[in-house]
């Protein structure tokens, strides 16, 4: 068992519109994509972050930039009453404990 | 003779957020044949749309056109504005408007500028819901009548149609309100015969200028090359280098789905869409599909007033109390919602940094970490009331008595005195969705006039 942090180039998330939150992970070269992006499901995505997996609004592979993209519903709108994080460029660090 | 390539100078990746001067002198130096720049996002949050201000300043926005204006002016090539203002709604492509009219008169020139409005009328509105031809845009309730008739401004992202229009009406800027952000990009090449999908691809990323670039940055220029069946991307900054790597993370930026880009009347398809590194620094693009729906839809954007905000920063270091955190929060909103029995419309919370600040009811281990940083914050129907909530709550706070309390002088480390901040207006986003329309072009209203001197 490994970390994805520690393979991965780039871990960050952004809002993808004010409604939907979406988390990038990128990797080195094509043999460590194919390697990890087996095992990043919307199951694991929605334990790590402790919601349910309906709010796992999609998990997309993108061998170009050799990239996996997950989209989650945002708690709220951004700005709405609550907001924490308003470009949602924070809420990334969970995936930090994504194993393969 | 038809052209075998047209050349796209992107200065910057908002308007306002600057280039260096070197950089786009060497973009110009590759001989544009227009100058665009998007001025807008959503990211900064719906505050910006409901009030109708800028999230730019006036003197970053002057500076970067007072340069653009003149290039272009000089170079009798068209500059294009898209969501002018920040958010494109009359309020701030007309704040944009003065100040292009500003930098005319310092110039000492004369254009003829076209001004494209994206507001969309509410009795039109509520009579495409009532048809059906309104529908929700990703994870968003339906619309009602009420949310239409409660935003503070409401538009339309037009796509390239009324563009298109401003430049074959022979504008030498255009201003443009909520815009498809590629369409500032795409709309000359695709009137001059280019391939409508590469073009908007190549829009797509120039949008953000060179933060498709490695180094990346939003405050320095990226230049395109269109030619007939390839784009070839660069950056005129010698520092930065376009790589395959860089452009193909792009795409992936603040969207969804990388493959399937939609927008106004139809979808970008990046299903076969092949990135090339050249050398030099310069990437090629090919194989992107541009698919029409059916139907022409545009997005609505919409924010409405909540009311108003107040907040207060405090530190908190006691161990005692920081263990039983949640539990003193709650006490004091009950304390708050006693003593203000009639004031019932108000939010009181209180953001606990070092604990889950940041993520919120996201964050997956919510544990305080040796000190903490509050921020308390109420909104209510009048500046009056969030004052008066939040202050209250404060007070509360600083002399709470929980169990086992021994530092019974005070809660909280105050930042500041004042300890509280009126924050003003609070808007939310309240429409979000997909409107169908029979004529592009029809929804936007096109203003043409010489301007300056």
């Amino acid at each position: 068992m490994r970390y994805v942090k520690d393979v991965a180039l780039v871990v960050r998330s952004k809002n993808a519109g004010p409604y939907e939150l979406t988390l990038d992970l990128m990797f080195p070269d094509e043999n460590t994509y194919d390697e990890v992006r087996g095992s990043i499901t919307k199951e694991r995505i929605a334990e790590l972050y402790k919601i349910d997996v309906s709010q796992v609004l999609s998990i997309v592979h993108f061998a170009p930039a050799h990239a996996v993209k997950i989209t989650l519903v945002r708690p709220r709108p951004s700005g709405d009453l609550g907001e924490t994080d308003v470009y949602g460029a924070q809420q990334h660090a969970p995936l930090f404990d994504l194993t393969y | 003779m038809a052209l075998e390539e047209i050349r796209v100078l992107s200065p910057t990746a908002i308007l306002g957020y600057g280039f260096p001067l070197a950089s786009f002198e060497a973009g110009l130096e590759r001989d544009p044949h227009v100058i665009a720049v998007d001025a807008g996002s959503t990211d900064p949050g719906p505050f910006y749309l409901g009030s109708g201000q800028s999230f730019t300043q006036r003197s970053a926005v002057k500076r970067d056109l007072h340069y653009l204006v003149a290039a272009a002016l000089e170079r009798n090539i068209p500059l294009i504005i898209g969501t002018a203002g920040g958010s494109g709604a009359m309020a701030h492509v007309d704040w944009n408007l003065s100040i292009v009219e500003e930098v005319l008169r310092e110039l000492g020139r004369t254009a003829s500028i076209a001004v494209i409005y994206s507001d969309i009328e509410r009795d039109l509105a509520v009579e495409k819901l009532k048809k059906g031809e309104i529908q929700p845009l990703g994870p968003v309730d339906q619309l009602t009548e009420e949310d239409i008739r409660a935003s503070a401004n409401l538009v339309a992202q037009m796509g390239l149609e009324p563009i298109m229009a401003a430049l074959e009406a022979g504008a030498e800027i255009i201003l443009a309100g909520r815009a498809y952000d590629p369409t500032v990009f795409a709309a000359l090449p695709i009137l001059k015969g280019f391939d409508t999908g590469l073009a908007l691809h190549m829009g797509k990323i120039l949008e953000c200028a060179a933060i498709a670039a490695t180094p990346g940055s939003g405050s320095d220029c990226l230049f395109g090359t269109l030619g007939r069946d390839s784009f070839v991307l660069e950056a005129p900054n010698p520092a930065r280098q376009c790589t395959k790597l860089s452009i193909a993370a792009h795409t992936l930026y603040e969207k969804s789905n990388p493959y399937i880009l939609p927008g106004p009347g139809g979808s970008l398809d990046l299903t076969e869409t092949v990135f090339e590194e050249l050398a030099g620094g310069k990437v090629r693009v090919s194989g992107t599909k541009y698919v029409p729906t059916e139907q022409y839809f545009v997005k609505l954007e919409g924010a409405s007033l909540v009311g108003y905000r107040t907040v207060s920063i405090a530190g908190v270091r006691d161990p005692i109390m920081i263990e039983q955190i949640d539990s003193v929060i709650a006490g004091v909103k009950e304390r708050v919602a006693d003593n203000f029995q009639e004031l019932k419309d108000y939010h009181l919370h209180v953001h606990c940094y070092g604990k889950n600040g940041v993520m919120g009811e996201l964050e997956p281990t919510p544990v305080p970490g040796h000190e903490l940083g509050l921020v308390i914050e109420a909104v209510g129907p009048s500046q009056e009331i969030a004052d008066t909530i939040c202050s209250f709550a404060r007070s509360t706070l600083l002399h709470y008595g929980y169990p086992g309390r021994k530092s019974t002088a005070g809660n909280l480390a105050f930042l500041y005195s004042p300890s509280d901040l009126s924050a003003g207006a609070v808007y939310r986003f309240n429409v979000h969705h997909l409107m169908q329309v029979d004529n592009p072009n029809s929804l936007f209203k096109m203003e043409l006039g010489r301007s300056g001197l």
